[in-house]
């Protein structure tokens, strides 16, 4: 019999089973016949997983409410004064406005080294030794802590020949401290993840779309620059998204390489420049200042602080979670994506 | 297996496969055959374009193709037929020495076109000439523009995603859709994904974006093996229509696919090519063994 008279017309088909037929559907899995080690096993496992949303819940509930009751639009406007009375000490204008710069200046940086670098490891990686060290030397940089590394750059940037980076006092020695410093080492800071999620793109392409350019008679370099990269665009804006996460995350780079003054301090009379080679604060060290911990002991600002930034970071893991959903058509979806980051992503950030 | 093409009878016309029986879906193969055979002009013009000379390629140690001699012209269609493993997708990336990619590939022997080894050739202006279209439809993933605009020598202007096209371009790319069969599917919307094309479609935008960097060989590596009946009768018409302006050498497990559009059939089988001659005498009187078991379905 011919196929078609086995498919009849959609408008003689059934849309589903008569009424009233027993319609079977997969059983629940029970643990009931495991054994005992591993219903405790997963009783624990499922304990953990609740416990871990509802302290994330508290967090940000937390955060909500205290910084919803201190959070006023002045403080938007006005800078941070030194005043041990929490009303006249003003607002978070400067270290919104820091923030803003270390993280621009952070993956202006990051974002060419780490697309150049994923590139060539994915692609070339000849030789293979020095392949090998520099995928040694990222794993290393993406497991230091970060203020080792603000360390490191205090001790680069204060070098007198990288003087103009930063201040240099009357006797001759270099502060070392500016936004130049900070934007340098939070580069340093996000470069794995822009290599990571880089390579990772590179690495998922098929064989096939080289070789597809490859018999076009086009050299390896243009089909990098012209069919591979644009197909992992959106990779690399997620690698970028969670760099941008860190940066604006980070603390200890702050208060060693940005200073420990709240509002912008320039250096020299060029308006722009004057500011990057300055010395300043972000959201992370106002709040640190600002909490009972620090000097300026005002919390109800530090709340107001800390519910922006959680704000901040909250929407840019909504953006990556949008771009990794945006093109599921060739690799099983974004999900899986963003779960083959997440084991680099929760090293770098919960630690 | 498909089966075989055709019968062994000297003393009759030649048989072509009846079509399957009506009302299944599938295209009646045997109208498409006869059609294409039909339009079939003679190819007596034919011009030798490519020679491959004793050639052997090796992966590792291990010889994939044995003493290889071997003409390509254009004005005709030269299909390889051969059981899997038998070395004609290794000979015909060669030809554009696309076996090169390969860490620990070896040869011997050599290649010209129109007179010249191929190995003296810059390697990209070779595979200029000679382009290559792959089994697996692989579009780049940009506008339908834009993978065909890709293959061109010059680059479309510069200026971000709006960019801005010389009329040159324009007119390239048209054509390269106009001549692949595709323009009036497409013409609505050139700037639409190439990954929102059908199977077929891709592949037709393979063929253009192959045809647009005016290749004097075109290579074809089982075109039609991920497509559907409909698709794969469209690509073998346009397969025809092209011999005359580029010479094509198309790899095929589909003897009925090589029947229909071959003018030479190539028959390998373990590296070494057995049998060439013309598709009429291929398939109707093989003059080795081990080509007549092949085509008659008894091995392979």
């Amino acid at each position: 019999m011919a196929i078609a008279d086995l498919t009849p017309n959609a408008a003689d088909r059934a849309p589903a089973p008569p009424r009233g037929s027993v319609i079977a559907r997969a059983p629940r899995q029970r643990t009931t016949a495991w054994p005992l080690v591993d219903r405790v096993a997963y009783a624990l496992c499922w304990a953990v997983g609740v416990g871990l949303c509802l302290i994330a819940l508290a967090i940000v509930l937390f955060m909500f409410f205290k910084g919803i009751a201190y959070l006023r639009p002045h403080l938007f406007v006005e800078s941070p004064a030194p005043s041990a009375v929490q009303s006249q000490s003003g607002g978070f204008l400067d270290p919104v406005v820091g923030t803003l710069i270390v993280a621009m200046l952070g993956i202006a940086i990051a974002m060419p080294v780490g697309v150049a670098l994923g590139t060539w490891l994915a692609e070339y990686g000849r030789p293979a030794w020095l392949a090998r060290a520099v995928e040694s030397v990222i794993e290393i940089i993406a497991g230091a802590p970060s203020v080792v590394l603000a360390l490191f750059g205090l001790l680069i940037f204060s070098q007198g020949y990288l003087g103009f980076l930063s201040q240099t006092a009357a006797s001759g020695g270099v502060f070392g401290r500016s936004f130049f410093a900070a934007g340098a080492v939070m580069a340093v800071l996000a470069l794995p993840l822009v290599v990571a999620s880089t390579r990772e793109g590179l690495t998922r392409l098929p064989d096939r779309l080289r070789e597809a350019s490859y018999a076009l008679g086009r050299t390896p370099a243009t089909t990098v620059r012209r069919v591979l990269l644009p197909a992992i665009r959106p990779d690399i804006a997620t690698g970028g998204v969670l760099g941008l996460g860190r940066i604006i995350g980070d603390t200890a780079i702050i208060t060693i390489l940005l200073g420990t003054f709240l509002d912008l301090e320039k250096v020299g009379s060029v308006p722009v420049l004057g500011t990057l080679r300055g010395t300043g604060s972000t959201l992370t060290s106002y709040i640190f200042s600002n909490s009972p911990a620090g000097e300026g002991n005002a919390p109800g600002k530090a709340y107001a602080a800390a519910f922006l930034l959680l704000m901040i970071v909250l929407i840019l893991n909504g953006i990556v979670t949008w771009l990794t959903n945006r093109d599921g058509q060739s690799d099983g979806g974004g999900l899986s994506r963003a779960l083959r980051l997440l084991p680099l992503w929760s090293r770098l950030t919960w630690r | 297996m498909p089966p075989p093409v055709r019968r062994i009878a000297v003393d009759r016309d030649p048989y072509v496969a009846p079509p399957r029986p009506a009302g299944n879906g599938a295209v009646p193969a045997s109208s498409v055959a006869t059609r294409l055979r039909t339009a079939r002009t003679s190819s007596v013009h034919a011009r030798e374009r490519m020679r491959v000379e004793s050639l052997w390629l090796a992966y590792g140690d291990n010889w994939v193709v044995r003493d290889v001699t071997l003409p390509v012209r254009q004005g005709e269609v030269l299909a390889m037929i051969g059981a899997s493993g038998s070395g004609k997708t290794t000979l015909l990336r060669s030809l554009n020495r696309l076996t090169e990619i390969t860490a620990g590939a070896a040869r011997s022997g050599s290649i010209t076109l129109d007179g010249q080894d191929i190995h003296g050739f810059e390697v990209n202006d070779l595979r200029r000439r000679v382009t290559m279209v792959f089994q697996q439809p692989n579009p780049f993933p940009m506008s339908i523009f834009d993978n065909v605009a890709y293959a061109l020598s010059e680059r479309p202007g510069r200026g971000g995603r709006r960019r801005r096209r010389s009329t040159a371009i324009e007119e390239a790319v048209t054509d390269a859709l106009h001549r692949a069969g595709l323009y009036d599917e497409v013409a609505g919307d050139l700037e639409r994904s190439a990954l929102r094309l059908s199977g077929g479609q891709q592949q037709r935008l393979c063929i253009a974006r192959a045809l647009a960097a005016e290749p004097e060989v075109l290579l074809l590596d089982e075109p039609c093996s991920a497509l559907d009946p409909i698709s794969t009768a469209t690509i073998e018409e346009l397969i025809v229509e092209l011999r005359e302006s580029v010479a094509i050498v198309i790899v095929t497990h589909n003897l009925q696919q090589a029947f229909r559009v071959a003018d030479h059939v190539a028959f390998m089988h373990l590296g070494e090519l057995v049998e060439y001659g013309t598709s009429e005498q291929i398939f109707d009187r093989p003059t080795v063994e081990r080509t007549r078991e092949y085509i008659s379905g008894a091995f392979g």
